[in-house]
C-alpha cells in the first residue's frame, strides 16, 4: 500500500474535503493505483537536473507601481452567497 | 449547402460579396442547434438573444464597409472563459451560478474582431477529464456516433464544430484537451505555445500547462482564429511579448524540404492498428508532398503521463483552494462553523474526478512527499523538454497519432481513472515542454469514426504547424473526404 485510509483522511482535511465511508474506500484504492504508476519515475536518473517549473524563459513580469481602476464594491459582492453591506458574511469562526 | 456547414473563410467571402447577412448566418446556425442540440448536448448555456444583437451590429458594420477578421461569424466558447454577464460554470456545480463581472482577454479580442457568440460549451469539470463525462451538466455525445464520447475536456466545443452548431469554437488544453477531442470529432484543433495566447479570464486548472486555442473545420480557419487570439497581454504575467506573424501567410507554403521527425516512442504497441495504419499512410502522403522524413527519438516519452499526473494535480490543488463558498459560487447551507462550511461546500460542489486530483495534488505537495513526487516530476519534466530541444535539431516538425484510439463508448472508462488518463498519452508531452501542437483529421476507422494526426513544433512555431497541416489537408484531399463522411454519418437518425 502506497497510501492508507488514515493518510487519505489527513490529506482530505488539509484540502478541506470530507468523504463518506464508501467513498473513502474507493478513493484510497484508486489513489494507490495512481501512486503505484508514478513509481516508474524512480527509474529515471535525475542527478544534477534542475527542476523545471515553467515552460518559457520568462522570470518576472514587473509593471510600474501605479493605481489602476478595479472592480467596484457592488460588482465584487454580486456573486457572494451571503453578502452583508460591504462584507462577505460567513458562519461563526469560534464557538 | 446550408450556411451552418460552411467555414469562416467561405462565410466571410459571402458576407463581403453581399450574398448573405450576419443575421442569415446566425439564423442558420440556430436552426441547426434547434435540430440537433438535444441529441449532442454540446452547450451548457446558449446566448441567442445577445448573439442576435451582435449579428445586427455586424450587419450595420458591414453596411458601413467595416468588415473585420471575424465579422458576423458565430463562434462557441468553452465554458471556462469569463464572459461578462453570462454564467461561467467550468462544468462544475461549485461555479453553477457564477456570473463574471468582466471578459477574458480572448473574449475581448474575438468581440473586437466582430465575432458573434453562440454560447458556452460543455466540458469536463474544471477541464479534468478526457471524455466530457465529468461535467456536472451531463455528458456531450460524439456527433459521429451518439453512443460515444467526444473526447475532452473541450468535448462540447469539438462536438459543436463537428455537428455544425457553430462555425468555430475555442477550447483550452492542459494535457490534450483541445487536440484529443479534435481528433475524436474529426475537426482541427491547435494548442499554441505556452505564453502565446493570454489566459486572463480563463479559469485556472494547472497554470504551468494551460493554453487556449481554436477548434475549426479546416486549417485556414485555424490560421484566421490564431491571428485574432495570439499576442501579448500585460494583464497575464506568463504571456510572452513576441511579434505575432500572419498565420495565413503559412497556408500555401507547401512542405517541400521540410524535415519531419517520426519519434519511435509514439508508434508503439497498444495503439489501435487502424489508427497506426492511418497515421503511417499520412506520413507517406507527406513524403509525396516533398517532406523529408527522419527517424528521431524522444527517450523520456514513457514518463510523460506520470509527470503530468503529479504536476497537474499539484497545481490544481493550489488553484482550486479558492473555491470555499465565501466570495462566489456554491455554498453549502450545512456548515456548522466556518471550517465545516468550507468542507461541506467543497465536498458537495466538486465532483469525484476533481476531488481525486485535489487529493493527489495535496498529497504530492505535502511535507515529506514533496521531494519524492513533485521535485522528481519537475526534474523529469526538464528531461522531457530537453528531448524536444534535441529532436528539433534534427527536424522541423514532429508527427504522431493524436490519440491511441478513436472515440470510445460513453461509460467505458469512467470507473478506471488510469485507463482514462492513458487517452492523453500522445498529447501531454507538448504541454510538459510548452511547445505548440495541432491535430487534424487524417482518415476514418472501419466504423466511420474520425482519426487525428498530430504535428508538434518548437516554441512559437505555430506557423510551421499550420504550414504542414495545410499542405497535408490539401494533398490528402481531406476536405472532400470529411464532407462525404459527414453526409453519410452525421445524420442524427
Amino acid at each position: 500500500m502506497k497510501i492508507t485510509r488514515e493518510e487519505v483522511a489527513h490529506v482530505a482535511h488539509l484540502a478541506r474535503l470530507t468523504f463518506r465511508e464508501e467513498e473513502m474506500e474507493k478513493f484510497t484504492s484508486q489513489l494507490n493505483d495512481i501512486l503505484l504508476y508514478m513509481e516508474k519515475l524512480n527509474s529515471v536518473d535525475t542527478t544534477g537536473v534542475e527542476p523545471m517549473t515553467h515552460a518559457t524563459v520568462l522570470h518576472n513580469a514587473f509593471r510600474e507601481d501605479v493605481v489602476k481602476p478595479s472592480l467596484a464594491n457592488e460588482q465584487s459582492l454580486a456573486n457572494a452567497p451571503d453578502p452583508r453591506g460591504e462584507f462577505f458574511r460567513v458562519p461563526k469562526v469560534i464557538e | 449547402m446550408e450556411l451552418y456547414s460552411l467555414t469562416i473563410h467561405e462565410l466571410q467571402d459571402k458576407l463581403r460579396a453581399g450574398e448573405v447577412t450576419a443575421a442569415d448566418i446566425l439564423a442558420s446556425v440556430y436552426q441547426r442547434i434547434d435540430q440537433v442540440e438535444d441529441k449532442v448536448h454540446a452547450y451548457i448555456t446558449l446566448m441567442k438573444e445577445s448573439a442576435q444583437a451582435q449579428a445586427a451590429a455586424a450587419d450595420a458594420a458591414i453596411r458601413n464597409g467595416d468588415i473585420k477578421a471575424l465579422t458576423g461569424i458565430p463562434i462557441a466558447l468553452k465554458d471556462i472563459y469569463c464572459v461578462q454577464g453570462f454564467t461561467t460554470t467550468c462544468g462544475s456545480r461549485i461555479l453553477h451560478n457564477f456570473v463574471p463581472p468582466y471578459d477574458a482577454t480572448v473574449v475581448e479580442k474575438l468581440r473586437a474582431a466582430g465575432a458573434i457568440f453562440t454560447g458556452k460549451t460543455n466540458m469536463d469539470e474544471f477541464a479534468m477529464g478526457s471524455s466530457t463525462e465529468t461535467s456536472y451538466f451531463g455528458v456531450t455525445c460524439n456527433p459521429w456516433d451518439l453512443t460515444r464520447i467526444p473526447g475532452g475536456s473541450s468535448g462540447g466545443s469539438a462536438a459543436a464544430v463537428a455537428a455544425d452548431e457553430c462555425i468555430a469554437a475555442l477550447g483550452s488544453d492542459t494535457g490534450g484537451s483541445i487536440r484529443q477531442p479534435a481528433a475524436l470529432c474529426g475537426v482541427v484543433g491547435l494548442k499554441p505555445t505556452y505564453g502565446r495566447v493570454s489566459r486572463f479570464g480563463l479559469v485556472a486548472f494547472a497554470s504551468s500547462l494551460d493554453q487556449i486555442g481554436p477548434f475549426t473545420k479546416d486549417v485556414e480557419d485555424c490560421a484566421i482564429l490564431m491571428n485574432v487570439i495570439a499576442g501579448y497581454d500585460p494583464r497575464e504575467s506568463t504571456s510572452v511579448n513576441l511579434e505575432v506573424p500572419d498565420y495565413r501567410s503559412f497556408l500555401s507554403r507547401g512542405i517541400k524540404g521540410l524535415r519531419i521527425g517520426i519519434p519511435k516512442e509514439y508508434f508503439i504497441e497498444g495503439i489501435d492498428p487502424e489508427i497506426l495504419a492511418s497515421v503511417q499512410q499520412a506520413v507517406a502522403v507527406l513524403e509525396t508532398a516533398g517532406a523529408k522524413c527522419v527517424d528521431i527519438s524522444l527517450p523520456h516519452t514513457e514518463y510523460c503521463l506520470a509527470v503530468y499526473y503529479i504536476v497537474a494535480p499539484a497545481e490544481a490543488s493550489s488553484n482550486l483552494a479558492r473555491y470555499d463558498g465565501v466570495k462566489y459560487g456554491f455554498r453549502s447551507p450545512e456548515g456548522r462553523d466556518l471550517l465545516d462550511m468550507y468542507k461541506q461546500s467543497r465536498s458537495t460542489g466538486f465532483g469525484d474526478e476533481v476531488k481525486r486530483r485535489i487529493i493527489i495534488g495535496t498529497y504530492v505537495l505535502s511535507s515529506g512527499y514533496y521531494d519524492a513526487y513533485y521535485k522528481k516530476a519537475s526534474q523529469v519534466r526538464a528531461l522531457i523538454r530537453r528531448d524536444f530541444d534535441e529532436a528539433f535539431q534534427e527536424c522541423d516538425i514532429i508527427v504522431t497519432p493524436t490519440s491511441p484510439t478513436a472515440a470510445f463508448r460513453i461509460g467505458e472508462k469512467t470507473d478506471d481513472p488510469m485507463q482514462m488518463y492513458l487517452s492523453d498519452i500522445f498529447t501531454i508531452s507538448a504541454n510538459m515542454a510548452g511547445i505548440p501542437g495541432i491535430s487534424i483529421p487524417c482518415g476514418f476507422t472501419g466504423d466511420g469514426l474520425p482519426i487525428g494526426l498530430q504535428f508538434l513544433a518548437g516554441h512559437f512555431q505555430e506557423g510551421t504547424l499550420i504550414q504542414a497541416a495545410a499542405a497535408y489537408e490539401k494533398t490528402a484531399g481531406m476536405g472532400a473526404l470529411i464532407a462525404r463522411q459527414k453526409q453519410a454519418k452525421i445524420n442524427f437518425s
